[in-house]
């Protein structure tokens, strides 16, 4: 029975860490997302999603006081596991189960965002600013929010085997010491947040601009779609509504009618069905909402995929620049020649010549420099290369579950169309019968 | 003899079916004291009967006050009519516009097939206006004024915006009148007058119209009834329970209305909401690649679904609510019948009181309140008749309608179903 033991490797990122904290000195702004060294993609039947049930089973309120000791109410939601293969050996495993809140699971994707800027990271449920966080509605989907989230990182071939993310699902206590343990908000790049903040790449992956230009289209395209279906729907709903008005006309008229009273009061049974018929369908059409919700936010993952590309890009000609610029001083300086206007060559004309012994020194450091730097170069390189390997790997992949999901999604939503419909048809046939009968 | 005043009839038939057939009578001494007034019964009835005469072309017996009684017999016979022994088929259709220098206005054609000896051809074809239809309906209540007289579309759209060429004004409005005139087609009674003759044959109306304004006064042919004075102690039972039931009756079509209306309101409301919903979908088909075939698909399904949803709208708005609209108008025109009814028995009434005081006056005023009894009398005869007639009628009317509308909103489901 294979185990999840989390590899060996997971550990080097915290190896690497200490090696750039080093570095942290001299590149403040280095963009810390080393990856973590390439590891085997798991195969499709080894994701951990295939070897254990996750379910988010329920919802709690709790009241407890939080880190400035304010007491506040909160939800907390219970994650269980279970380990799959045990049953076939006709056991039932035991189910663990431990209880985390909202927040615990933003620590968890933030830590995955960080530490795998090549991946389209999974998205979590929306994070509603407005009013109820306790309304029963919106925590019963964002339960199903959560679970799914969940679901999507367990299947994932490199997220699954992550340490952190195996012990978010059983080890309750020490878990944000743990994760934080990983230092991985120092690797956060913050110029991420400033998300329209334009960088002037000079030569940037023509892919990765239209990719990114087609995140942006998408998250444009799903949030108009949603907003006109609420629309829609909410109009539907008036208009099956006010068929029940005709119910009560029906019933109110049949009193005083003769051989028309019968027929006409069960018409009017009929219509209440009708009008009552809606809230169903609305509610399985919510469904088909959080289904495209999801890609919404999805989009916004790609997104900021393409934009870490976009920073490595910026870096890395940012780095060649100063590279650049470094040899020509070091050669200036050598041969004595004063090729392009610098603030240094005026001030030594102006101040007198340095001494050789002075000149010296300089090139001796700028040598040094440069050394270092055409190494980071290399291995901005490098890692830029394998950046655009891996993210275009995933990018892949997830291009095709997309495709995979959005089609069912949509066929859902034909389907749930169809029987709409079919019970509209159903509805007035009866409706038909009643009335040839009076 | 002195008598004492006869009892009120409770309901034109009964009582009429009680009194012994003059004809079997020829002496007076078996008659009670209380049938002393019967040898007036045998004078010329009101001016209502006039118009009677049985499909057959033979005139009814009009001394009879078992007539009407038989009549009513008649009638009931001809809800068992099938079409083949119709003899009379009226078309209104080909709408067509004028303009003249002092207006604009509608003609539609009026085609008229029948094997009626009352008509010297077989067959006619006229232009009539709306003007000529209201003519012949006013003409139709001044010369029968107990029956019920079928509604007119209304003559002014209160509506505002409504254009009174526009295709689908001009069509409801076909459709209304040749209703109308099928009605009275229909009604045994009404298709036999003079001036709905005059209506499906004449190729001038107005001339006609015109000679019938001068004759008016002459042949005193409009029962003008006193409206003041005269005010109803009770109505019979029967009446009451027709008013109380034209009154909820028109109350519920009027809810229904306004309910219909409200429905297709928020119909069109959904519908701009939907339109606005499609073509997002082929927005996003055009970012995709994999994706587009479906996305499209989705969208022109919207498409689809908006074109039947309009048509459903359409038809509602042409088809159900005028139908309702003109049971409304029906209904009212019932109830004015029933107070014309109402104040005839109150002048009867009123008139019998007199009689009751005044003994010399005998000889003449029992011929007027006979009068007045008789027209109560053939008045709820015939309202009893139209009744029955109108309330099958209606059944039928509504059945259909009803079904029409869940017919159409199965259509609809259907087609949203086939996309």
């Amino acid at each position: 029975m294979e185990s999840t033991e989390p590899e060996p490797s997971d550990s080097r990122p915290e190896e690497e860490e200490e090696e750039e904290e080093e570095e942290e000195e001299e590149e403040e702004e280095e963009d810390g997302a080393l990856l973590p060294p390439e590891q085997p993609l798991a195969a499709v039947e080894d994701c951990l999603a295939k070897k254990m049930e996750i379910t988010v089973s329920e919802a709690e309120k709790r009241t407890g006081r939080n880190a400035m000791n304010i007491q506040e109410t909160y939800t907390a939601y219970l994650i269980e596991t279970r380990a799959v293969e045990s049953q076939i050996e006709g056991q039932c495993a035991p189910v663990e189960s431990l209880w985390r809140r909202y927040s615990e699971f933003e620590l968890l994707r933030n830590y995955l965002s960080v530490t795998y800027p090549h991946i389209v990271v999974p998205p979590l449920p929306e994070k509603r600013l407005s009013a109820d966080n306790m309304d029963p509605d919106f925590v019963e989907r964002r339960r199903i929010g959560l679970e799914n989230f969940l679901l999507r990182v367990a299947s994932h071939p490199v997220l699954c085997q992550d340490k952190i993310f195996y012990a978010f699902l059983m080890q309750e206590g020490g878990w944000k010491e743990m994760v934080n343990e990983t230092g991985f908000q120092l690797k956060a790049d913050s110029r991420l947040k400033a998300l329209n903040a334009t960088f002037r790449v000079k030569n940037p992956d023509k892919r990765f601009t239209e990719l990114k230009h087609y995140s942006d289209e998408l998250q444009s395209v799903i949030s108009h779609l949603l907003r006109v279906r609420a629309r829609v729907a909410d109009r539907l709903y008036g208009v099956y509504k006010v068929h029940g008005n005709y119910g009560r006309v029906f019933s109110e008229w049949s009193a005083i009618e003769k051989e028309m009273g019968d027929g006409l009061q069960s018409a009017g049974h009929h219509m209440d069905v009708y009008a009552a018929s809606i809230d169903d369908i609305l509610e399985e059409e919510e469904h088909y909402a959080d289904q495209l919700k999801e890609y919404l936010f999805y989009a916004e993952a790609l997104r900021a995929v393409c934009r870490k590309h976009e920073l490595m890009q910026y870096d890395l000609e940012m780095a060649a620049q100063d590279l650049t610029s470094k040899k020509q001083q070091c050669e200036e300086l050598a041969t004595g020649t004063v090729r392009t206007f610098s603030l240094k060559g005026m001030t030594s004309k102006l101040f007198g010549q340095e001494t050789p012994e002075q000149r010296e020194a300089k090139i001796k450091v700028l040598e040094e420099q440069i050394r270092e730097g055409e190494e980071q170069l290399k291995s901005k390189n490098l890692e830029g290369r394998d950046f655009v390997k891996s993210a275009w790997a995933d990018i892949e992949r997830f291009k095709e579950q997309k495709n995979h999901d959005l089609k069912e999604a949509l066929i859902s939503y034909a389907v749930m169309q169809i029987s709409m419909c079919k019970k509209g048809i159903q509805v007035w046939t009866n409706a038909k019968e009643c009335f040839s009968k009076m | 003899a002195a008598s004492a005043p006869k009892p009120l009839p409770s309901s034109g038939p009964k009582s009429l079916r009680e009194m012994p057939h003059p004809l079997a009578t020829s002496s007076s001494e078996e008659m009670g004291p209380a049938l002393t007034p019967s040898p007036d019964l045998l004078l010329p009835r009101s001016i209502a009967d006039k118009d009677l005469s049985l499909p057959n072309g033979t005139p009814v017996d009009t001394s009879s006050p078992a007539s009407s009684s038989s009549l009513l017999n008649r009638l009931q016979l001809d809800d068992d009519l099938d079409v083949e022994t119709r003899d009379l088929f009226v078309t209104v259709d080909d709408p067509k516009k004028h303009v003249c220098t002092m207006e604009t206005y509608i003609t539609y054609r009026v085609t008229t097939k029948t094997t009626r000896a009352e008509f010297d051809l077989p067959e006619y074809s006229v232009r009539r206006r709306y003007q000529d239809f209201d003519w012949l309906k006013n003409k139709l209540e001044e010369s029968q004024p107990t029956h019920l007289i079928p509604p007119l579309p209304e003559k002014f759209v209160v509506k505002g915006v409504v254009d009174r060429f526009s295709e689908e004004f001009v069509e409801t409005r076909r459709k209304a009148l040749d209703k109308f005139l099928k009605r009275i087609t229909d009604h045994p009674v009404l298709s036999f007058n003079e001036h709905f003759n005059v209506f499906l044959t004449a190729k001038d109306l107005n001339a006609y119209k015109k000679q019938g304004m001068a004759l008016l006064s002459k042949m005193g042919e409009s029962v003008k009834y006193v409206t003041g004075g005269y005010k109803l102690r009770s109505r019979p039972l029967e009446f009451a329970a027709i008013g109380d039931y034209l009154d909820t009756f028109s109350l519920k079509l009027g809810t229904i209305d306004r309910i219909a209306q409200r429905i297709i309101k928020e119909q069109l409301e959904y519908l701009v909401e939907l339109r606005e919903y499609g073509p997002v979908y082929s927005t996003w088909g055009g970012l995709e690649v994999e994706l587009s075939e479906p996305l499209e698909g989705v969208s022109a399904c919207i498409g689809n679904c908006c074109t039947a949803l309009e048509e459903l709208s359409e038809d509602m708005t042409e088809d159900f609510l005028p139908v309702l609209r003109e049971y409304i108008l029906y209904a009212e025109s019932m109830k004015n019948v029933l107070k014309k009814r109402d104040q005839v028995q109150a002048e009867y009434e009123a008139k019998l009181e007199a009689v009751a005081l005044k003994r010399e006056d005998r000889p003449k005023v029992p011929t007027d309140v006979e009068k007045c009894q008789d027209r109560v009398e053939c008045f709820n005869a015939d309202l009893k008749a139209d009744m029955e007639r109108w309330q099958n009628n209606k059944r039928q009317d509504f059945r259909q309608l009803l079904m029409g509308m869940a017919d159409k909103n199965i259509q609809y489901y259907e087609k949203v179903c086939v996309t």
